[in-house]
Protein backbone atom coordinates (compact mmCIF):
# COMPACT_ATOMS: atom_id res chain seq x y z
CA UNK A 1 0.00 0.00 0.00
CA UNK A 2 1.62 2.68 -0.90
CA UNK A 3 -0.49 6.77 -1.10
CA UNK A 4 0.72 10.11 -1.12
CA UNK A 5 1.01 12.80 0.89
CA UNK A 6 -0.24 15.07 -1.78
CA UNK A 7 -3.94 15.97 -0.68
CA UNK A 8 -5.25 15.87 -3.84
CA UNK A 9 -4.12 12.66 -4.71
CA UNK A 10 -5.34 10.81 -1.41
CA UNK A 11 -8.87 12.54 -0.10
CA UNK A 12 -10.28 13.47 -3.42
CA UNK A 13 -13.53 11.38 -3.52
CA UNK A 14 -14.46 12.21 -6.68
CA UNK A 15 -11.77 11.11 -8.69
CA UNK A 16 -12.63 7.42 -10.35
CA UNK A 17 -10.41 4.90 -8.34
CA UNK A 18 -9.45 5.79 -4.78
CA UNK A 19 -5.58 6.99 -5.40
CA UNK A 20 -4.44 5.28 -2.34
CA UNK A 21 -4.26 1.91 -3.69
CA UNK A 22 -1.25 1.22 -5.57
CA UNK A 23 -2.03 2.01 -9.18
CA UNK A 24 -2.15 -1.87 -9.80
CA UNK A 25 -3.28 -2.83 -13.71
CA UNK A 26 -0.52 -4.88 -14.47
CA UNK A 27 0.52 -4.68 -18.43
CA UNK A 28 -1.11 -6.87 -20.54
CA UNK A 29 1.13 -7.18 -23.74
CA UNK A 30 4.08 -8.45 -23.87
CA UNK A 31 6.88 -5.97 -22.73
CA UNK A 32 8.99 -3.94 -25.40
CA UNK A 33 11.72 -2.05 -26.00
CA UNK A 34 9.35 1.67 -25.25
CA UNK A 35 8.67 0.14 -22.18
CA UNK A 36 11.95 -0.01 -20.82
CA UNK A 37 13.03 2.95 -22.30
CA UNK A 38 10.11 5.12 -20.78
CA UNK A 39 10.53 3.44 -17.66
CA UNK A 40 14.49 3.98 -17.76
CA UNK A 41 14.03 7.71 -18.05
CA UNK A 42 11.35 8.08 -15.42
CA UNK A 43 13.78 6.29 -12.31
CA UNK A 44 16.49 7.97 -14.05
CA UNK A 45 14.62 11.65 -13.61
CA UNK A 46 13.40 11.05 -10.08
CA UNK A 47 16.73 9.21 -8.85
CA UNK A 48 19.14 12.41 -10.45
CA UNK A 49 16.65 15.28 -8.84
CA UNK A 50 15.82 13.47 -5.53
CA UNK A 51 17.53 9.95 -4.43
CA UNK A 52 20.85 10.56 -5.04
CA UNK A 53 21.45 14.01 -3.58
CA UNK A 54 19.48 12.92 -0.90
CA UNK A 55 21.91 9.40 -0.26
CA UNK A 56 24.72 11.71 -0.76
CA UNK A 57 23.83 14.07 1.94
CA UNK A 58 23.09 11.01 4.08
CA UNK A 59 26.65 9.91 3.08
CA UNK A 60 28.31 12.52 4.31
CA UNK A 61 26.52 12.66 7.71
CA UNK A 62 27.73 8.76 8.50
CA UNK A 63 31.11 10.11 7.21
CA UNK A 64 31.51 12.51 10.09
CA UNK A 65 30.51 10.04 12.44
CA UNK A 66 27.74 9.23 14.85
CA UNK A 67 29.66 11.40 17.32
CA UNK A 68 29.79 14.48 15.51
CA UNK A 69 26.13 13.96 15.05
CA UNK A 70 25.21 13.95 18.47
CA UNK A 71 27.80 16.66 19.37
CA UNK A 72 26.34 18.93 17.10
CA UNK A 73 22.77 18.22 17.81
CA UNK A 74 22.75 18.91 21.41
CA UNK A 75 24.71 21.72 21.28
CA UNK A 76 22.79 24.65 22.89
CA UNK A 77 21.70 26.70 20.08
CA UNK A 78 20.83 23.90 17.94
CA UNK A 79 18.55 22.69 20.98
CA UNK A 80 17.10 26.36 21.23
CA UNK A 81 16.35 26.19 17.47
CA UNK A 82 14.92 22.43 17.80
CA UNK A 83 12.34 23.93 20.81
CA UNK A 84 11.61 26.82 18.99
CA UNK A 85 10.39 25.08 16.22
CA UNK A 86 8.36 22.87 18.13
CA UNK A 87 6.51 25.46 19.65
CA UNK A 88 5.72 27.89 16.78
CA UNK A 89 5.03 24.90 14.67
CA UNK A 90 2.74 23.47 17.71
CA UNK A 91 0.81 26.69 18.05
CA UNK A 92 0.38 27.21 14.51
CA UNK A 93 -1.12 24.00 13.90
CA UNK A 94 -3.43 24.08 16.84
CA UNK A 95 -4.69 27.17 15.15
CA UNK A 96 -5.25 25.85 11.70
CA UNK A 97 -7.03 22.98 13.34
CA UNK A 98 -9.40 25.39 15.25
CA UNK A 99 -9.80 27.40 12.01
CA UNK A 100 -9.75 24.63 10.07
CA UNK A 101 -12.52 22.62 11.52
CA UNK A 102 -14.38 25.74 12.12
CA UNK A 103 -14.11 26.96 8.36
CA UNK A 104 -14.63 23.68 6.71
CA UNK A 105 -18.00 23.03 8.87
CA UNK A 106 -19.38 26.34 7.57
CA UNK A 107 -17.89 24.92 3.67
CA UNK A 108 -19.55 22.05 3.44
CA UNK A 109 -22.45 22.59 5.48
CA UNK A 110 -23.60 26.24 5.39
CA UNK A 111 -25.32 28.36 2.73
CA UNK A 112 -24.54 31.79 2.54
CA UNK A 113 -23.08 34.86 0.20
CA UNK A 114 -20.08 34.68 -0.80
CA UNK A 115 -19.33 31.25 -0.22
CA UNK A 116 -17.78 30.65 -3.06
CA UNK A 117 -15.37 33.88 -3.02
CA UNK A 118 -14.55 32.46 0.85
CA UNK A 119 -13.69 29.46 -0.72
CA UNK A 120 -11.50 30.81 -3.13
CA UNK A 121 -9.43 33.11 -0.59
CA UNK A 122 -8.70 30.09 1.51
CA UNK A 123 -6.23 28.31 -1.31
CA UNK A 124 -4.42 32.10 -2.01
CA UNK A 125 -1.54 31.39 0.84
CA UNK A 126 -0.43 28.23 -1.50
CA UNK A 127 -0.07 30.78 -4.50
CA UNK A 128 2.15 33.39 -2.00
CA UNK A 129 5.65 33.38 -2.62
CA UNK A 130 6.72 32.93 1.15
CA UNK A 131 9.33 36.29 0.90
CA UNK A 132 5.94 38.09 0.05
CA UNK A 133 4.13 36.56 3.23
CA UNK A 134 6.73 37.83 5.16
CA UNK A 135 6.75 41.31 3.85
CA UNK A 136 3.36 41.52 4.03
CA UNK A 137 3.22 40.52 7.40
CA UNK A 138 5.63 43.22 8.07
CA UNK A 139 3.81 45.59 6.68
CA UNK A 140 1.33 45.07 8.58
CA UNK A 141 2.56 44.28 12.44
CA UNK A 142 5.76 45.99 12.05
CA UNK A 143 6.60 48.07 15.03
CA UNK A 144 8.12 51.18 12.57
CA UNK A 145 5.30 51.84 10.58
CA UNK A 146 3.00 48.81 9.95
CA UNK A 147 -0.74 49.44 9.97
CA UNK A 148 -1.24 47.61 13.19
CA UNK A 149 1.91 47.99 14.51
CA UNK A 150 0.92 50.11 17.82
CA UNK A 151 -0.39 47.67 19.37
CA UNK A 152 2.02 47.54 22.24
CA UNK A 153 2.56 43.86 21.72
CA UNK A 154 6.13 42.85 19.39
CA UNK A 155 4.97 40.71 16.92
CA UNK A 156 7.37 40.92 14.26
CA UNK A 157 11.16 39.57 15.38
CA UNK A 158 9.69 37.83 17.80
CA UNK A 159 7.78 34.20 18.12
CA UNK A 160 3.75 35.99 17.49
CA UNK A 161 5.22 36.73 14.01
CA UNK A 162 7.05 33.44 13.47
CA UNK A 163 3.68 32.05 14.20
CA UNK A 164 1.37 33.92 11.98
CA UNK A 165 3.79 33.35 9.24
CA UNK A 166 3.77 29.59 9.89
CA UNK A 167 -0.19 29.93 9.92
CA UNK A 168 -0.16 32.11 6.49
CA UNK A 169 1.46 29.75 4.47
CA UNK A 170 -0.03 26.08 5.87
CA UNK A 171 -3.65 27.80 6.29
CA UNK A 172 -5.60 25.79 3.73
CA UNK A 173 -4.43 22.38 4.63
CA UNK A 174 -6.73 21.38 7.43
CA UNK A 175 -9.60 22.95 5.60
CA UNK A 176 -9.03 21.20 2.37
CA UNK A 177 -8.39 18.34 4.37
CA UNK A 178 -12.03 18.31 6.28
CA UNK A 179 -13.95 19.96 3.24
CA UNK A 180 -14.44 16.61 0.84
CA UNK A 181 -15.27 14.20 3.96
CA UNK A 182 -17.37 16.49 5.10
CA UNK A 183 -19.61 16.68 2.20
CA UNK A 184 -19.55 13.21 1.34
CA UNK A 185 -21.16 12.61 4.71
CA UNK A 186 -24.03 15.06 4.69
CA UNK A 187 -26.09 16.53 7.42
CA UNK A 188 -28.39 12.99 7.67
CA UNK A 189 -26.80 11.64 11.02
CA UNK A 190 -26.79 15.08 12.78
CA UNK A 191 -30.03 16.19 11.82
CA UNK A 192 -31.53 12.61 13.33
CA UNK A 193 -29.28 13.19 16.46
CA UNK A 194 -30.73 16.19 16.83
CA UNK A 195 -33.93 15.40 16.42
CA UNK A 196 -33.17 12.43 18.93
CA UNK A 197 -32.73 15.80 21.38
CA UNK A 198 -28.94 15.62 21.23
CA UNK A 199 -27.55 19.50 21.98
CA UNK A 200 -24.70 20.58 19.58
CA UNK A 201 -21.91 19.93 22.05
CA UNK A 202 -22.87 16.27 21.83
CA UNK A 203 -23.64 16.19 18.37
CA UNK A 204 -20.19 17.41 17.18
CA UNK A 205 -18.09 15.43 19.77
CA UNK A 206 -20.67 11.81 19.04
CA UNK A 207 -21.33 12.44 15.17
CA UNK A 208 -19.05 15.00 13.51
CA UNK A 209 -15.33 14.26 15.35
CA UNK A 210 -16.11 10.71 14.90
CA UNK A 211 -16.50 10.99 11.08
CA UNK A 212 -13.49 13.59 10.32
CA UNK A 213 -11.23 12.14 12.41
CA UNK A 214 -8.42 10.62 10.28
CA UNK A 215 -9.02 13.19 7.83
CA UNK A 216 -8.12 15.52 10.62
CA UNK A 217 -5.11 13.29 11.64
CA UNK A 218 -4.09 13.40 7.81
CA UNK A 219 -4.34 17.69 7.77
CA UNK A 220 -2.34 17.54 10.49
CA UNK A 221 0.26 16.05 9.96
CA UNK A 222 0.00 17.75 6.57
CA UNK A 223 0.40 21.02 8.17
CA UNK A 224 3.26 19.91 10.86
CA UNK A 225 5.10 19.04 8.11
CA UNK A 226 4.89 22.25 6.43
CA UNK A 227 5.08 24.54 9.79
CA UNK A 228 8.72 22.57 10.79
CA UNK A 229 9.85 23.48 6.98
CA UNK A 230 8.51 26.82 6.92
CA UNK A 231 11.80 29.00 5.58
CA UNK A 232 11.30 31.92 3.58
CA UNK A 233 8.41 33.39 5.80
CA UNK A 234 10.12 32.98 9.02
CA UNK A 235 13.15 34.01 7.83
CA UNK A 236 11.95 37.57 6.91
CA UNK A 237 9.87 38.19 10.19
CA UNK A 238 12.26 36.81 12.35
CA UNK A 239 14.76 38.26 12.08
CA UNK A 240 16.98 35.03 12.37
CA UNK A 241 18.48 35.89 15.58
CA UNK A 242 20.47 33.08 16.86
CA UNK A 243 19.75 31.64 20.09
CA UNK A 244 16.72 33.55 19.95
CA UNK A 245 14.54 33.61 17.20
CA UNK A 246 16.37 31.27 14.90
CA UNK A 247 14.76 28.02 13.57
CA UNK A 248 16.00 24.99 12.49
CA UNK A 249 15.57 25.83 8.67
CA UNK A 250 17.40 29.28 9.61
CA UNK A 251 19.97 27.53 11.19
CA UNK A 252 20.70 25.72 8.31
CA UNK A 253 20.60 28.21 6.44
CA UNK A 254 23.08 29.93 8.28
CA UNK A 255 25.57 27.07 8.80
CA UNK A 256 25.43 26.34 4.95
CA UNK A 257 25.98 29.81 3.98
CA UNK A 258 28.91 30.29 6.35
CA UNK A 259 30.49 27.01 5.73
CA UNK A 260 30.07 26.27 9.17
CA UNK A 261 29.61 22.46 10.61
CA UNK A 262 25.92 21.58 11.82
CA UNK A 263 23.97 22.08 8.64
CA UNK A 264 24.01 18.51 7.50
CA UNK A 265 23.13 17.08 11.01
CA UNK A 266 20.80 19.62 11.49
CA UNK A 267 18.76 18.82 7.99
CA UNK A 268 19.35 15.08 8.70
CA UNK A 269 17.31 15.74 11.42
CA UNK A 270 14.76 17.75 9.07
CA UNK A 271 14.70 14.94 6.78
CA UNK A 272 13.90 11.98 9.56
CA UNK A 273 10.87 14.53 10.71
CA UNK A 274 9.64 14.49 6.72
CA UNK A 275 9.84 10.85 6.22
CA UNK A 276 8.39 10.15 9.82
CA UNK A 277 5.64 12.74 7.95
CA UNK A 278 5.36 10.86 4.62
CA UNK A 279 4.97 7.65 6.35
CA UNK A 280 2.46 8.68 8.88
CA UNK A 281 0.36 10.13 6.04
CA UNK A 282 0.77 6.47 4.20
CA UNK A 283 -0.87 4.92 7.52
CA UNK A 284 -3.52 7.09 8.31
CA UNK A 285 -4.84 7.09 4.89
CA UNK A 286 -6.56 2.91 4.79
CA UNK A 287 -8.69 3.74 7.47
CA UNK A 288 -10.05 6.91 6.08
CA UNK A 289 -10.79 5.63 2.81
CA UNK A 290 -12.66 2.61 4.39
CA UNK A 291 -14.82 5.19 6.35
CA UNK B 1 2.11 21.82 1.44
CA UNK B 2 1.12 21.97 -2.38
CA UNK B 3 -1.33 24.06 -4.11
CA UNK B 4 -2.25 21.00 -5.81
CA UNK B 5 -4.93 19.64 -4.22
CA UNK B 6 -6.82 22.93 -3.48
CA UNK B 7 -7.52 23.70 -7.58
CA UNK B 8 -7.73 20.00 -8.50
CA UNK B 9 -10.87 19.94 -5.95
CA UNK B 10 -12.42 22.34 -6.63
CA UNK B 11 -13.00 21.50 -9.85
CA UNK B 12 -14.26 18.29 -8.75
CA UNK B 13 -16.19 19.92 -6.22
CA UNK B 14 -17.92 20.91 -9.35
CA UNK B 15 -18.04 17.81 -11.66
CA UNK B 16 -20.67 16.22 -8.35
CA UNK B 17 -22.58 19.43 -9.17
CA UNK B 18 -22.28 21.39 -5.83
CA UNK B 19 -24.72 23.84 -7.18
CA UNK B 20 -27.98 24.86 -5.00
CA UNK B 21 -29.37 22.00 -3.79
CA UNK B 22 -26.76 20.45 -1.86
CA UNK B 23 -27.57 19.32 1.07
CA UNK B 24 -26.77 22.89 2.85
CA UNK B 25 -28.66 24.85 4.98
CA UNK B 26 -29.10 28.54 5.31
CA UNK B 27 -26.78 30.20 8.23
CA UNK B 28 -28.11 30.83 11.60
CA UNK B 29 -26.85 32.40 14.86
CA UNK B 30 -24.35 30.43 15.86
CA UNK B 31 -22.83 29.28 12.66
CA UNK B 32 -23.05 33.28 11.38
CA UNK B 33 -21.07 34.25 14.37
CA UNK B 34 -18.23 31.14 13.35
CA UNK B 35 -18.54 33.10 9.75
CA UNK B 36 -17.74 36.14 11.10
CA UNK B 37 -14.83 34.84 13.37
CA UNK B 38 -13.25 33.02 10.46
CA UNK B 39 -13.63 35.97 8.17
CA UNK B 40 -11.85 37.76 10.66
CA UNK B 41 -8.74 35.71 11.05
CA UNK B 42 -8.90 35.73 7.03
CA UNK B 43 -8.86 39.26 7.23
CA UNK B 44 -6.12 40.07 9.81
CA UNK B 45 -4.01 37.19 8.56
CA UNK B 46 -3.92 37.40 4.65
CA UNK B 47 -6.25 39.96 2.98
CA UNK B 48 -5.14 42.79 5.05
CA UNK B 49 -1.07 41.94 5.04
CA UNK B 50 -1.50 41.19 0.76
CA UNK B 51 -3.32 44.54 0.67
CA UNK B 52 -0.29 46.49 1.95
CA UNK B 53 1.37 44.58 0.07
CA UNK B 54 -0.29 46.65 -2.89
CA UNK B 55 -0.85 49.55 -0.99
CA UNK B 56 2.89 50.01 -0.09
CA UNK B 57 3.78 49.37 -3.54
CA UNK B 58 1.65 51.85 -5.23
CA UNK B 59 2.61 54.47 -2.23
CA UNK B 60 4.38 56.34 -4.51
CA UNK B 61 2.15 56.90 -7.35
CA UNK B 62 1.30 54.38 -10.77
CA UNK B 63 4.71 56.12 -12.29
CA UNK B 64 7.05 55.35 -8.90
CA UNK B 65 5.50 51.71 -8.86
CA UNK B 66 6.75 51.41 -12.11
CA UNK B 67 10.07 52.70 -12.12
CA UNK B 68 10.31 50.57 -8.90
CA UNK B 69 9.63 47.61 -11.09
CA UNK B 70 11.54 47.94 -13.99
CA UNK B 71 15.06 49.30 -12.20
CA UNK B 72 17.18 47.20 -13.61
CA UNK B 73 17.99 44.59 -11.01
CA UNK B 74 14.61 44.15 -10.46
CA UNK B 75 13.82 43.49 -13.99
CA UNK B 76 16.68 41.39 -14.49
CA UNK B 77 15.69 39.41 -11.50
CA UNK B 78 11.59 38.80 -12.44
CA UNK B 79 12.53 38.42 -16.20
CA UNK B 80 14.91 35.25 -15.09
CA UNK B 81 12.20 33.93 -12.79
CA UNK B 82 9.51 34.46 -15.26
CA UNK B 83 11.58 32.66 -17.84
CA UNK B 84 12.99 29.87 -15.89
CA UNK B 85 9.35 29.32 -14.37
CA UNK B 86 8.24 28.95 -18.10
CA UNK B 87 10.71 26.48 -18.53
CA UNK B 88 10.40 24.35 -15.69
CA UNK B 89 6.76 24.05 -16.35
CA UNK B 90 7.19 23.09 -19.73
CA UNK B 91 9.77 20.69 -18.79
CA UNK B 92 7.56 19.09 -15.73
CA UNK B 93 4.49 18.68 -18.59
CA UNK B 94 6.61 16.37 -20.13
CA UNK B 95 8.84 14.13 -17.71
CA UNK B 96 6.06 14.67 -15.20
CA UNK B 97 3.41 12.97 -17.87
CA UNK B 98 6.03 10.54 -18.73
CA UNK B 99 6.57 9.40 -14.69
CA UNK B 100 2.64 8.93 -14.16
CA UNK B 101 2.28 7.04 -17.14
CA UNK B 102 5.08 4.90 -16.03
CA UNK B 103 3.96 4.39 -12.58
CA UNK B 104 0.22 3.66 -13.78
CA UNK B 105 0.95 1.14 -17.04
CA UNK B 106 4.30 0.04 -16.03
CA UNK B 107 4.79 -2.57 -13.15
CA UNK B 108 8.54 -3.41 -12.15
CA UNK B 109 10.59 -3.77 -8.63
CA UNK B 110 10.88 -0.94 -6.71
CA UNK B 111 7.67 1.54 -7.84
CA UNK B 112 6.37 1.50 -4.48
CA UNK B 113 10.12 3.53 -3.43
CA UNK B 114 9.63 5.39 -6.67
CA UNK B 115 6.13 6.46 -5.54
CA UNK B 116 7.29 7.42 -2.03
CA UNK B 117 10.16 9.47 -3.48
CA UNK B 118 7.57 11.89 -6.12
CA UNK B 119 6.15 12.65 -2.65
CA UNK B 120 9.53 13.94 -0.77
CA UNK B 121 9.49 17.45 -2.57
CA UNK B 122 6.17 18.18 -1.47
CA UNK B 123 7.10 17.56 2.14
CA UNK B 124 10.86 18.29 2.46
CA UNK B 125 12.06 21.54 4.24
CA UNK B 126 12.95 23.88 1.30
CA UNK B 127 15.90 24.95 2.59
CA UNK B 128 16.88 20.91 3.11
CA UNK B 129 16.36 20.88 -0.51
CA UNK B 130 18.77 23.30 -1.53
CA UNK B 131 21.46 22.31 1.01
CA UNK B 132 20.82 18.71 -0.37
CA UNK B 133 21.68 19.94 -4.26
CA UNK B 134 24.46 21.74 -3.37
CA UNK B 135 26.01 18.89 -2.08
CA UNK B 136 25.57 17.06 -5.08
CA UNK B 137 26.03 19.61 -7.50
CA UNK B 138 27.34 22.46 -5.72
CA UNK B 139 31.38 23.72 -5.73
CA UNK B 140 32.11 20.11 -3.14
CA UNK B 141 30.10 17.89 -5.79
CA UNK B 142 31.46 14.84 -5.62
CA UNK B 143 30.34 14.49 -9.51
CA UNK B 144 32.71 17.16 -10.18
CA UNK B 145 30.39 19.17 -12.00
CA UNK B 146 29.84 22.90 -10.03
CA UNK B 147 26.59 24.74 -10.74
CA UNK B 148 26.91 26.87 -8.25
CA UNK B 149 25.97 30.39 -9.25
CA UNK B 150 24.55 29.36 -12.30
CA UNK B 151 20.99 29.25 -14.49
CA UNK B 152 21.17 25.45 -14.63
CA UNK B 153 21.87 25.57 -10.63
CA UNK B 154 18.63 27.69 -10.34
CA UNK B 155 16.47 25.73 -12.93
CA UNK B 156 17.33 22.53 -11.12
CA UNK B 157 16.31 23.78 -7.05
CA UNK B 158 12.86 24.66 -9.17
CA UNK B 159 12.83 21.38 -11.05
CA UNK B 160 13.31 19.60 -7.32
CA UNK B 161 10.52 21.73 -5.94
CA UNK B 162 7.61 21.51 -8.77
CA UNK B 163 8.38 17.74 -9.33
CA UNK B 164 5.37 15.83 -7.84
CA UNK B 165 2.73 18.35 -9.43
CA UNK B 166 2.28 17.28 -13.06
CA UNK B 167 2.72 13.52 -11.43
CA UNK B 168 0.17 13.97 -9.10
CA UNK B 169 -2.75 15.75 -11.27
CA UNK B 170 -2.13 13.34 -14.15
CA UNK B 171 -1.64 10.12 -12.21
CA UNK B 172 -5.47 10.02 -11.33
CA UNK B 173 -6.83 10.72 -14.21
CA UNK B 174 -4.31 8.05 -16.45
CA UNK B 175 -6.03 5.35 -13.63
CA UNK B 176 -9.48 6.39 -14.10
CA UNK B 177 -9.04 5.99 -18.24
CA UNK B 178 -11.14 3.20 -19.66
CA UNK B 179 -9.21 0.86 -21.31
CA UNK B 180 -11.56 -0.29 -23.59
CA UNK B 181 -11.22 2.51 -26.34
CA UNK B 182 -7.62 2.11 -26.34
CA UNK B 183 -8.08 -1.52 -27.30
CA UNK B 184 -10.43 -0.73 -29.73
CA UNK B 185 -8.20 1.85 -31.10
CA UNK B 186 -5.47 -0.69 -31.33
CA UNK B 187 -7.66 -3.48 -32.94
CA UNK B 188 -9.04 -1.30 -35.28
CA UNK B 189 -5.30 -0.64 -36.22
CA UNK B 190 -3.97 1.89 -34.68
CA UNK B 191 -0.38 2.47 -33.91
CA UNK B 192 0.51 2.51 -30.14
CA UNK B 193 1.81 6.12 -30.73
CA UNK B 194 -1.64 7.08 -32.51
CA UNK B 195 -3.15 5.78 -29.60
CA UNK B 196 -1.71 7.95 -27.41
CA UNK B 197 -1.88 11.01 -29.50
CA UNK B 198 -5.63 10.24 -30.51
CA UNK B 199 -7.24 8.72 -27.33
CA UNK B 200 -5.39 9.20 -24.30
CA UNK B 201 -3.76 12.30 -24.68
CA UNK B 202 -7.03 14.50 -25.37
CA UNK B 203 -8.07 12.83 -22.18
CA UNK B 204 -5.38 13.82 -20.00
CA UNK B 205 -4.43 17.42 -21.27
CA UNK B 206 -6.57 19.57 -18.85
CA UNK B 207 -4.46 17.57 -15.91
CA UNK B 208 -1.12 18.26 -17.66
CA UNK B 209 -2.00 21.65 -18.37
CA UNK B 210 -2.98 21.45 -14.31
CA UNK B 211 -0.20 20.40 -13.18
CA UNK B 212 2.01 22.83 -15.03
CA UNK B 213 -0.01 25.61 -13.97
CA UNK B 214 0.63 24.95 -10.33
CA UNK B 215 4.49 24.05 -10.98
CA UNK B 216 5.05 27.56 -12.66
CA UNK B 217 2.94 29.60 -9.90
CA UNK B 218 5.19 27.40 -7.56
CA UNK B 219 8.46 28.67 -9.30
CA UNK B 220 7.81 31.66 -9.60
CA UNK B 221 7.51 32.39 -5.64
CA UNK B 222 9.66 29.70 -4.77
CA UNK B 223 13.24 30.75 -2.49
CA UNK B 224 14.24 28.31 0.22
CA UNK B 225 15.84 25.79 -2.67
CA UNK B 226 16.88 28.39 -4.86
CA UNK B 227 18.94 30.44 -2.29
CA UNK B 228 21.97 28.16 -1.85
CA UNK B 229 23.03 27.03 -5.06
CA UNK B 230 21.94 30.16 -6.87
CA UNK B 231 24.46 32.47 -5.08
CA UNK B 232 22.45 35.77 -5.53
CA UNK B 233 24.35 37.05 -8.06
CA UNK B 234 22.45 40.12 -9.00
CA UNK B 235 21.87 40.59 -12.86
CA UNK B 236 22.83 36.72 -13.05
CA UNK B 237 21.17 33.98 -10.78
CA UNK B 238 19.12 36.27 -8.20
CA UNK B 239 15.36 35.30 -8.57
CA UNK B 240 12.35 37.52 -7.80
CA UNK B 241 11.85 36.60 -4.22
CA UNK B 242 15.95 36.82 -3.70
CA UNK B 243 15.28 40.05 -4.88
CA UNK B 244 12.58 41.01 -2.06
CA UNK B 245 14.39 39.09 0.53
CA UNK B 246 17.68 41.81 -0.09
CA UNK B 247 15.34 44.89 -0.95
CA UNK B 248 13.70 43.87 2.64
CA UNK B 249 16.89 43.87 3.71
CA UNK B 250 18.25 47.18 2.67
CA UNK B 251 14.32 48.75 4.25
CA UNK B 252 13.88 49.65 0.80
CA UNK B 253 10.14 48.43 1.55
CA UNK B 254 8.47 50.15 -1.57
CA UNK B 255 10.76 48.57 -3.83
CA UNK B 256 10.25 45.20 -2.21
CA UNK B 257 6.80 45.33 -2.37
CA UNK B 258 6.33 46.23 -6.12
CA UNK B 259 8.13 43.13 -6.99
CA UNK B 260 6.10 41.33 -4.59
CA UNK B 261 2.95 42.74 -5.86
CA UNK B 262 4.07 41.63 -9.55
CA UNK B 263 4.53 38.07 -8.22
CA UNK B 264 1.09 38.27 -6.77
CA UNK B 265 -0.45 39.22 -9.30
CA UNK B 266 1.51 36.74 -11.88
CA UNK B 267 0.66 34.02 -9.68
CA UNK B 268 -3.36 35.13 -9.05
CA UNK B 269 -3.96 34.98 -12.93
CA UNK B 270 -2.53 32.00 -13.46
CA UNK B 271 -4.68 30.42 -10.68
CA UNK B 272 -7.29 32.07 -11.97
CA UNK B 273 -7.29 30.72 -15.83
CA UNK B 274 -6.49 27.38 -14.40
CA UNK B 275 -9.53 27.49 -12.52
CA UNK B 276 -11.89 28.85 -15.91
CA UNK B 277 -10.10 25.89 -17.55
CA UNK B 278 -10.88 23.31 -15.42
CA UNK B 279 -14.27 24.68 -14.74
CA UNK B 280 -14.62 24.40 -18.49
CA UNK B 281 -13.21 21.35 -18.72
CA UNK B 282 -15.29 19.85 -16.04
CA UNK B 283 -18.41 21.02 -18.35
CA UNK B 284 -16.82 19.34 -21.56
CA UNK B 285 -14.96 16.83 -20.24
Amino acid sequence: MVSQIAPAATTDRSTPIDLGEAPTQPPRRPRRTGTYVLRGIAIGYVGVLVLVPLGVVLWRTIQQGLGTFWDTISDPTVVHAIVLTGVVAGIAVLLNVVFGIGMALLLARYRFPGRRLLNILIDLPLAVSPIVVGLALILVYGQEGGWLGGLGVQIIYSIPGMVLATVFVSLPLVVRALVPVLEEEGLDQELAARSLGANARQCFRRITLPTIKWALAYGVVLSLARAIGEFGAVKVVSGNVIGQTQTVTLLVDERAEQFEPGAYQASILLIAVTVICIVGVSLIHPPEGRS
Amino acid sequence: MTLAPAVARRGAGLRRGAGQSDGRVPLRTAAGLGLGAAVLWLSLLVLLPLAAVVVKATGNGWSGFWDALTSREALSALRLTVFSSIGVAALNAIIGTLIAWVLVRDSFRGKRVVEVVIDIPFALPTIVAGLVLLTLYGPHSPLGVNWYATTRGVILALLFVTLPFVVRTVQPVLIGLDRDVEEAATSLGASRFTTFRRIILPAILPAIAGGAALAFARAMGEYGSVVLISGGLQFKTEISSMYVYSQIENDELAAAAATATALLVISLVVIGLLDIVQRWAARHG
